[in-house]
């Protein structure tokens, strides 16, 4: 066990922090989930990262990444949130599909796809769920008829994050009719454009509209947009779930930055707190540190070539429930200002953390619910029976 | 950067959790239990035919001069087997702090080759634990240290709930013949002795907690009730995946600690501190778990969960109360310096 970095890998923080500090934009671009403006500002941060060669510091140089380790994307990660740059508009792109596009898809996909999202010309939105199929997403419904050398989509796809704005989505379908749940499923990419889909914004909690239903009336796709082959679907959507809920979603960095902005709320409110305030904001920065520390260990043990199991689940549900929690220490220390909307003249040091508290009562809910994640750690980690 | 245990780390703790688990199971525990005796000779000499005895102190006094995160896995597995004997306190704290304090004494060759146990005192525990069947007491008096004859030391039992823990308070006449280390001298061993203390008793908790979930699951996939093994519901599912979460994640915290020790500033105490808080938090979880999940049998004598339970409590406070770890984070957090980049740091690196 060695937890220093080496010499190049501080120098390649350098150069991240280099690079960062002088093309981070100076004020918070608008929200990628209110406005067609706010998603082009982020589609254009994407941009910018890519002609620094930064879009994602992963994948190979061919596809506009660097080869990078896990630790050196630790290190990237690390360095992104410290100069506070901007949420990636694309992360279901370049952080759920890409890192499966790259084992499950032929070169050709590979060609026409991964470049296009590392440089944010293709922003990716997810269609996982459907009205009857959310925790249980074995009962997806939606179909891919075949016809000839393409596939023609039907169905109705719910709780789509990015659909609103985004150029793609990636979804399962029922290509085998007779099929029933896990089996007969693929994998199918189509353009949100395209004519016979339909998207209807969802607003939120928070107002904004982050996610959308997606209604495909048959829309026609070349077979070449099925990653893997047909029927394969439901592995290869575990598979992206296990990204999503491992690693690649929620760098530590994320809560790392947020913990210290909350130990300096906590600082400058210090006298005006009750106690136990003090004990949670201790907890919370500990949390986040547990958890990179935690991924380290993973990111040490994935390069020496092991694979990521159940652990995704317990790494999904610890940082969920850390995000709620610093949240409301947050809202607790701001007392009678937390309800205020930071455009609000009297919020003062408000900041967004009542924005961040709505979007962390997501975080239980989106990747798969906290509580299939516990069935998960229960039926695989500790073999409990199944029910 | 490699957080990862080498394949010599992982072979020493396999081979000890395999000597402990010929050796320590139920049916020992409660055989030694009944006799009231302090240790499991065949066991102890077992343990010290390891060379374990010796393994934090300086090859050049004889020991193996291993480092605290090639004794981390060692810890977890005493935790995890409930282990009676003192290999912890002896090994992890009292014989590297001998070494430090007076390495040409007699009693380190003796210690080192398991003729004799060595106890250890600290101004953070109340009492000193296996006194009696120690060859020597390593005490503080006024940031002294003192090395004692037990048979010159006034021992007052003071029984522990936990029946292979054996706590004593001690009285004795402290002298120049006894002292070993000036105040000045002593409190940076003192300092370093406790901090091992406080992570191997975290790193105990991890087993403990470990223990204590695998006892569950074994259970629950065995008892039925309404036609079905109890694991199958989801209500004994979660709560055991949650017990199960809050070990994933005090783990990695009670390594690293082990790793940064030797770093000896208040980035790595902190840690230190920080994983003591964790796993305490980890094992009371696992444990009370563990008791609902075996219902009226987790409230029995004859389940060894109860083990687990009162060891948990004894080490909560063990090595610094969480009222003292809490502080010592908060001095962590409210002095140095924060933020993803820092994970690593040391106190005195410029950021």
């Amino acid at each position: 066990m060695d937890l220093h970095y080496t010499d190049e890998q501080e120098a390649f923080r350098q150069e991240v922090r280099t690079w960062m500090e002088a093309n981070v934009p100076s004020a918070p671009l608008p929200s990628f989930d209110l406005s067609r403006e706010g998603f082009e500002a982020h589609r254009a941060w994407e941009r910018t990262l890519s002609e620094g060669q930064w879009g994602m510091v992963t994948w190979p140089k061919r596809y506009g990444g660097r080869g990078l380790d896990l630790i050196q994307w630790l290190i990237f990660e690390e360095e992104y949130y410290r100069a506070q740059a901007p949420l990636r508009v694309n992360q279901n792109g370049i952080f759920l599909l890409g890192p499966t596009l790259m084992e499950y898809g032929t070169d050709e996909q590979k060609a026409r796809f991964l470049t296009a999202m590392a440089c944010g010309d293709e922003i990716w939105a997810q269609a996982w769920s459907e009205p009857q199929a959310g925790s249980d997403l074995a009962a997806v419904s939606s179909s891919a008829t075949r016809d000839g050398d393409d596939y023609l989509l039907k169905g109705h796809k719910i709780w789509s994050s990015r659909a609103v704005y985004a150029d793609w989505a990636f979804g399962l379908f029922r290509t085998d009719p007779q099929s029933e749940r896990h089996k007969g499923l693929s994998l199918i990419f189509f353009p949100l454009d395209a004519p016979g889909v339909r998207v209807q914004p969802i607003p939120q909690i928070d107002g904004e509209t982050g996610f959308a239903e997606i209604f495909l009336e048959d829309v026609r796709v070349p077979a070449f947009n099925r990653l893997g082959g047909e029927g394969e679907g439901w592995s290869i959507c575990m598979a992206t779930a296990g990204f999503e809920r491992g690693l690649m979603l929620r760098s530590p960095a994320r809560f790392q930055v947020a913990a210290r902005k909350l130990v300096d709320l906590y600082k400058a409110h210090e006298n005006e707190v009750e106690p136990c305030v003090q004990a949670a904001v201790l907890q919370s920065w500990m949390d986040a540190e547990a958890y990179a520390l935690s991924v380290y260990a993973t990111a040490s043990r994935l390069e020496a070539g092991e694979r990521i199991g159940a652990e995704a689940s317990t790494n999904k549900i610890f940082w969920s429930e850390m995000d709620i929690a610093m949240h409301r220490s947050a809202l607790s220390i701001l007392g009678a200002r937390a309800e205020l909307l930071h455009s609000a003249p009297a919020a003062g040091d408000v900041g967004r953390w009542l924005d961040g508290y709505f979007f962390s009562l997501a975080g239980p809910i989106y990747a798969g619910s906290n509580e299939i994640q516990r069935n998960i750690i229960a039926e695989r980690m500790l073999s409990l029976p199944r029910a | 950067m490699d957080f990862r245990f080498t394949e010599e780390q992982e072979m020493m703790a396999n081979v000890l959790r395999e000597l402990l688990g010929d050796l320590c199971q139920s049916s020992d525990l409660r055989r030694l239990m009944e006799s009231g005796q302090a240790r499991d000779e065949r066991r102890w000499s077992g343990i010290v035919d390891m060379g374990l005895a010796g393994a934090l102190v300086p090859e050049s006094y004889g020991g193996l001069g291993l480092k605290p995160v090639d004794f981390v896995r060692i810890a977890e597995a005493a935790g995890h087997a409930c282990l009676p004997e003192p290999l912890v306190e002896n090994a992890g704290v009292a014989l590297p702090l001998l070494a430090e304090a007076a390495p040409g004494n007699e009693l380190l060759a003796a210690a080192l080759e398991g003729a004799a146990t060595i106890a250890v005192s600290h101004p953070s525990n109340a009492f000193i634990a296996d006194a009696d069947s120690a060859g020597a007491l390593l005490l503080e008096r006024e940031g002294e240290l003192h090395l004692v004859n037990p048979a010159q030391a006034r021992l007052e039992r003071q029984e522990s709930v936990d029946p292979f823990r054996r706590l004593f308070t001690v009285a004795f006449e402290p002298g120049s013949s006894t002292r070993i280390a000036s105040a000045a001298d002593a409190a940076p061993m003192l300092r370093a002795a406790f901090d091992r203390g406080a992570l191997f008793a975290a790193a105990q908790l991890i087993g403990i907690a470990q223990r204590s979930v695998d006892l569950a699951v074994a259970y629950a996939g065995e008892r039925r009730q309404f036609g079905k093994p109890i694991g199958s519901y989801q209500a004994v599912k979660h709560r055991l995946a949650s017990a199960q979460v809050k070990i994933e994640f005090a783990k990695p915290v009670v390594h690293a600690a082990a790793a940064s020790l030797p770093q000896s500033d208040l980035y790595s105490a902190a840690r230190v501190s920080h994983a003591k808080l964790a796993a305490g938090q980890a094992a009371d979880d696992a444990v009370r778990a563990a008791i609902q999940v075996h219902g009226a049998m987790g409230y029995s004598w004859e389940v060894d969960v109860h083990f687990y339970l009162k060891r948990a409590i004894a080490l909560d406070s063990w090595w610094g109360t969480k009222a003292f770890h809490r502080a010592r984070v908060g001095q962590r957090v409210f002095t140095g310096r924060l933020g993803p980049e820092h994970t690593f740091a040391k106190e005195s690196q410029n950021a």
